[in-house]
């Protein structure tokens, strides 16, 4: 177990190693000249050039890089171009309200993907099956922007329930159904694709398993091979997808976000991108692949603990 | 034909049909079976891949597969009809009226609980006690099933188990609710030999106290014989003959069982003295059951009469079994079959064996070869050094884990050694083409050997671009016709894919493509162990005959000492990755030999069947990532002397006739260990 | 030769390829799904193609006067806001998104196979580097990926072909390489090798043959991912540029009327629904009766 343990960080952090080089190289090298971007077109040459020089760009790259990490790790992130304010806050601020819109998808939506998935393959190829996965299998292809639009038209629009532009909630429950339900359902839509069809993937190989054979050849009741045959063998792959799929929820974030104008990190990254603030776009997307390796990471470590292959191995 | 069913009848079988449907056409797998078992008595199934017999065992169990009808019949359990019985009588005649053991232990267990558990489980639900009791109840049945430490297995995980140990954690669980009947479908197909002994031995015992009656599946003949009262021969989803396992295991009356039983070699017997007498051709495909008899097609003895007539069991003249042959009681006839399967074989070998020189072919010495997966290094070969001469036929023999597939391998150049040499043709560094030309292979599984996207002109005509260069399209076209008839393909065969062919032809294709450059030696890995035995028995008279034709040299490897026998000049026994002993056939199965060798002997079924002494292993097997010191077998060794084996390396012994072993014990006084009888173990 | 192997050939004379592609095809046809499916993926083909003579209207012609109306009999889909008939704009809007995602999609395939051919293989060290590398690469949702290199380097149709399809790379890559891994320990390769083969005679000739089955799905798949990347990039306006009638432009630029003219943004959004999830139908039934 440790050992697996210890490997799966190490090649974590291996992948973080290269998520970061790359972000780096695509913000620094792609947008070719930054001095002439912030000063626009009217500036003189000299003037560019003393930018570069204040912003260190007449280093080499390499050299850039080990100044662009270790300013990084120390929370360090630079000062946005565009808005002039320290990186650092302004991330953490637009990414805290991510975390809250995700969560909230999150939270609503798996338990009931992972239901309807366990439904379905327990009828499987019957017209239930059948229904859920063909309503899974287009939610899970449908892009957020028009699930967004579509959820607009009729939830702001045609019945105003809700209001056209989302912000962070207070706590305080009205609060956080109003401003988070709108934005959150893009996201449902496409998890409880994700998750119901593999709820239903793991769950229909389980059933079909030697092991549950001999569990109904035992004679025990059908409440306790489900339990603790099938369902505790089939959910287990389930959990990776659950933590992929809070990886990704990120990352899918920037068109909801900007459909409802919600003050995320999805959002802050288009933004940014769009106007060349190369600081902010680094740390945004830096954070994002983070996340992302992060929750891969915590989903290998639970399935671990989940399957005792991998945990008493030595 | 049904018989009316008594109180003493357990299991009683009745015109019982069923079908699989497919692409909504329906396939019959079983026709009009039946059969009864009595109470304590153990009825054999045997029969060739898809025969029908383990779906009959599922209808048993109420637990068909989602597209299997029955078309026909009564399943009574105890009385009670099982086809369209209440969900809830099954769940509760499951386990404590039938129980079964499956064939794969290893995916038969739930992976993510452990196994003390999963037996308790049996206890908690079916009679209702506390889980207190219940593992109670699974320690005491663990101690039945001769765990060394049951209390520690309890805790365990399957997959912290042997194959063994599941097997026998599997048959705890059956006999845990007392069951009146006892499935046991193939329950040793994927074991060692040593371990298949001991689980057979372990059944035995248990059945005969217990008196659980049993219904026994399998495909090998020696095993049924060992164990079974009575016998029943499935062809094609019919029974072709039943009876009293004597009856039928020695005299048959019906030719498919007479075929069966000539196809696999006898315990002693050797290439150069008998020729195995195949069955002609394959088994009919699933579903393609034809209305006449289904063996007409491969029957020597077959009539017109066979061809319409729906074959019925019937009782035989002058013997207790029923046959299901029209010629059932015309001796003269069945006694034709054995001489007609032979003709029916081909012209057979050239009369004189191969002379075997002095020339070495291939020469090992001490080759190493080391794997490393997930931080830990196997050596799957350790300093192991051996000769392959000229014209020979040397037989490697061990179990999995021994290292003869890693070895075979090395040998091919399909792995570089981490140590030692392999000399093949007397030159060491050879480049891809030259070893090519030089040696070939031959693999167990000839569905993953052939690639099933080229047809088998392609498959065979690659290869004689490759290994003849230089011959015109048209020769090789030629040469490709010769090496499909040499192998007794028809040219009809050559424009198929794999796909289309049955295993034994598919495998007639990989021997064929092994010999398009005309090597000098071929290693053959287990190339029969994954077919038939009709089928097999043709492709091993194959081998011989084209060994004799070409006076070429064979590695052999396998795990069945009686085929190895059967076919080798010399064998080579391997155990943890070593070379424990070498010698000529004839000298090695009689004493003195390896401890391990007699282990094996002792333990191959043909040898249990033909009444030879048992001598069993002890303790579990250790691991290839920490083998054992001294010693590597002294662990388990019933010979072992102690504290000599287990710190000092043994030495080669020499018995002389180029018989060697890897042993303390001098060859003398192990030749009079091994002649007097051995204490009852 | 004896009459054994006669009556074997006889059972086996079809030819075993083509009956089973015709099985395949068989049991696709049957599928109500894949019917489905596939009817409206063609129909959509044929109207990016043939949409010339299929509009009523031009979908470039503005009618300031007539802007922002609602469904009516002459404006089946209503007016946008520059008075374009938007039931002409939504037949015209099928191409550019039916160009880029097929194009991506080889291009992604192409790519994938060949690195999962090569990195599967070979295995050892160049495996374990290119693999870190598509871990690495994967970290990243595609659409930052795409937002990243798009805002920085600027958009053009031929960049969002390639961005899409060097993003389906590692994707493709990492499905091929797990197939090609099971391949290589198959005893056809070692016996291709036993007789002197080179390895690129043994990736090309002997593996791809038998891995095109789930290169094939992959296929389908990865064209349901193009579409839904090359739209929801436009609708970023990251992907195609004004005045075209592209969908997820459309929707973009639409968004400021939804309040007072829904039907705008309404019916593209219909018809690049119905486009993926009939694209996804396929590909689902592709790989049900593949799979078998």
């Amino acid at each position: 177990m440790l050992s697996y343990l210890s490997k799966r960080l190490l090649l974590a952090l291996v992948t973080l190693v290269l998520v970061s080089f790359i972000v780096f190289l695509a913000s620094d090298v792609l947008p070719g000249d930054v001095g002439r971007t912030i000063l626009g077109n009217f500036a003189t040459q000299a003037q560019v050039h003393a930018l570069d020089v204040k912003l260190g760009l007449d280093h080499p790259l390499l050299d850039r890089y080990w100044i662009w990490v270790s300013h990084f790790v120390r929370g360090d992130w630079g000062t946005s171009y565009t808005l002039q304010v320290p990186v650092f806050g302004l991330v953490m601020r637009h990414f805290l309200n991510s975390l809250i819109l995700g969560a909230f998808a999150l939270v609503l939506i798996v338990p009931v993907s992972i239901a309807f998935g366990v439904l379905a393959a327990t009828h499987h190829d019957r017209p239930i099956d059948k229904a859920i996965s063909v309503t899974g299998m287009s939610m899970l292809a449908l892009p957020e922007f028009v699930t967004g639009i579509v959820v607009l038209v009729l939830f702001s629009i045609v019945v105003h329930w809700f209001p056209v532009s989302s912000s962070v909630p207070v706590f305080s429950l009205p609060s956080i159904v109003r401003n988070l339900f709108l934005p959150a359902l893009p996201e449902m839509v496409l998890i409880f694709g994700y998750v119901s069809r593999m709820a239903r993937a793991g769950t229909v190989e389980a059933l079909n398993a030697g092991y549950t054979r001999t569990a109904v050849l035992k004679g025990l009741p059908r409440h306790r091979i489900m339990l603790r045959h099938v369902l505790r063998n089939s959910l287990l792959p389930t959990i990776t997808v659950v933590a992929v799929q809070a990886g990704y929820l990120v990352g899918s974030l920037i068109v909801v976000e900007t459909i409802f104008n919600y003050p995320g990190i999805g959002n802050l990254i288009y933004t940014a991108a769009t106007n060349h603030d190369q600081p902010v776009l680094q740390a945004a997307v830096f954070l994002v692949a983070l996340v992302y390796t992060v929750t891969n990471l915590m989903a290998d470590m639970l399935y671990a603990v989940f399957n005792p292959r991998v945990r008493l191995a030595s | 034909m049904s018989e009316l069913t008594t109180a003493d009848d357990v299991l009683s079988v009745s015109d019982l049909s069923i079908s699989y449907r497919r692409r909504a056409r329906a396939m019959r797998v079983v026709s009009d079976v039946n059969f009864t078992i009595r109470r304590g008595e153990a009825y054999g199934l045997v029969g060739e891949s898809g025969c029908g017999k383990s779906t009959i065992a599922m209808a048993v169990m109420a637990y068909l597969a989602d597209n299997a009808q029955i078309d026909s019949g009564s399943i009574r359990l105890l009385g009670d009809e099982v086809i369209g019985a209440r969900a809830a009588d099954l769940r509760d005649w499951r386990a404590s009226r039938v129980a079964m053991v499956y064939q794969d232990p290893g995916s038969s267990l739930n992976p993510t609980m452990r196994v003390g558990r999963q037996l308790a489980e049996v206890y908690r639900y079916h009679d209702h006690v506390t889980w207190d009791k219940a593992n109670a109840a699974a320690l005491s049945m663990f101690e039945r099933v001769q765990f060394a430490d049951p209390r520690k297995i309890l805790e365990r995980y399957p997959h912290e188990l042997s194959g063994g140990q599941q097997q026998r954690v599997m048959i705890a669980m059956a006999l845990a609710a007392n069951p009146a009947l006892l499935i046991l479908d193939e329950p040793t197909t994927g074991l060692d030999a040593t371990v298949e002994a001991e689980i057979l031995d372990l059944v035995e015992e248990l059945l005969r106290d217990i008196g659980t009656a049993a219904l026994f599946i399998s495909h090998n003949l020696a095993i049924v014989s060992r164990l079974c009262d009575r016998v029943g021969v499935l062809y094609a989803g019919r029974l072709a003959e039943e009876g009293p396992a004597t009856e039928v295991l020695r005299t048959p009356r019906h030719p498919y069982s007479i075929g069966l039983l000539n196809s696999i070699p006898h315990w002693g017997a050797t290439k150069d003295h008998l020729r195995l007498l195949p069955i002609p051709g394959d088994p009919p495909a699933i579903g393609q059951i034809p209305s006449g008899c289904a063996f007409a097609g491969r029957c020597a003895i077959a009539q017109d009469a066979c061809l319409t007539a729906p074959p019925v069991l019937a009782p035989c003249e002058g013997a207790h079994s029923l046959s299901a042959c029209l010629r059932r009681d015309e001796p003269a006839a069945l006694a034709e079959v054995a001489a007609k399967n032979m003709v029916a074989d081909g012209p057979g070998p050239v009369a004189t064996p191969v002379r075997i020189s002095r020339e070495a072919v291939v020469e090992v010495t001490d080759v190493v070869k080391r794997f490393s997966t997930h931080g830990t290094t196997l050596t799957a070969v350790s300093d192991l050094s051996l000769t392959l001469h000229q014209g020979e036929i040397l037989g490697l023999v061990g179990e999995s884990g021994s290292g003869k597939t890693t070895l075979a391998r090395t040998i091919a150049g399909l792995y570089r050694a981490d140590g030692g040499s392999v000399a093949v043709g007397g030159a060491v560094e050879r480049s891809r083409r030259e070893r090519a030309s030089y040696l070939q292979m031959v693999f167990q599984n000839p569905d993953t050997a052939l690639n099933a996207k080229f047809r088998v002109a392609r498959l065979l005509g690659r290869s004689v671009k490759r290994l003849n260069p230089g011959l015109s399209a048209d020769e090789r076209h030629a040469k490709v016709i010769d090496i499909a008839r040499s192998v007794k393909l028809l040219e009809s065969h050559l424009d198929l894919l794999p796909g289309a062919l049955s295993g034994g032809l598919k495998q007639r294709v990989a021997i064929g493509r092994a010999f398009t450059g005309d090597p000098k030696v071929v290693v053959l890995d287990e190339p029969a162990s994954a077919l038939d035995v009709s089928v097999q028995a043709t492709i091993l008279n194959l081998l011989v005959d084209l060994q004799r034709e070409h006076g070429l040299a064979y590695l052999f490897i396998s795990h069945d000492l009686s085929v190895v026998r059967y076919l080798s000049d010399r064998i080579a026994v391997m155990y943890l990755g070593e070379l424990v002993e070498v010698g000529p056939a004839e000298v090695q199965v009689s004493p003195p030999h390896h401890p391990y060798t007699e282990v094996l002997l002792s333990a191959n079924a043909a040898a249990i069947a033909a009444g030879r002494p048992r001598i069993r292993l002890r303790g579990p097997s250790p691991s290839l990532a920490n083998p054992p010191s001294g010693c590597r077998f002294h662990t388990r060794c019933p010979r072992s002397l102690g504290d000599l084996c287990r710190d000092v390396v043994p030495p080669m012994q020499n018995a002389g006739e180029g018989h060697q072993y890897r042993c303390h014990i001098d060859p003398t006084t192990l030749a009079g260990l091994q002649s007097s009888r051995p204490e009852a173990s | 030769m004896s009459a054994v192997g006669l009556e074997a050939t006889r059972a086996a004379r079809l030819d075993s390829r083509r009956a089973r592609a015709r099985a395949v095809l068989g049991q696709l046809v049957r599928s109500a799904s894949f019917d489905v499916g596939a009817i409206i993926v063609v129909f959509w083909v044929v109207d990016a193609i043939f949409w010339h003579v299929m509009v009523p209207q031009d979908p470039q012609a503005l009618n300031p006067l007539a802007a922002l109306q609602g469904p009516t009999a002459a404006h089946w889909f209503g007016t946008d806001w520059l008075g374009r008939d938007v039931f002409s704009r939504t037949l015209a809007g099928a191409t550019s998104v039916l160009e880029i995602a097929p194009l991506a999609t080889l291009l992604g395939i192409a790519g994938g196979t060949i690195v999962g051919l090569v990195t599967g293989y070979y295995g050892g060290a160049v495996d374990a580097l290119v693999m870190r590398l598509v871990d690495a690469f994967l970290a990243f949702p595609l659409v930052i990926i795409a937002v990243l290199v798009l805002a920085l380097l600027g958009t053009s149709e031929i960049t969002v072909i390639v961005l899409i399809g060097v993003i389906f790379t590692p994707v493709v890559s990492r499905t091929v390489r797990s197939v090609v891994l099971v391949e290589r320990d198959k005893e056809y390769v070692a016996s291709a090798r036993l007789r002197g083969e080179g390895d690129w005679y043994i990736m090309t000739a002997e593996i791809l043959p038998n891995v095109t089955t789930p290169i094939i799905v992959e296929s389908t798949v990865r064209l349901g991912y193009a579409i839904f990347t090359a739209a929801t990039l436009s609708f970023l306006s990251l992907g195609i540029q004004q005045p075209s009638p592209d969908w997820g432009l459309t929707i973009s630029l639409g968004r400021q009327y939804l309040q007072i003219a829904p039907w705008i943004v309404l019916f593209p959004a219909i018809a690049l629904a119905t486009l993926v999830v009939a694209v996804n139908l396929v590909a689902d039934s592709v790989q049900q009766v593949m799979a078998r």
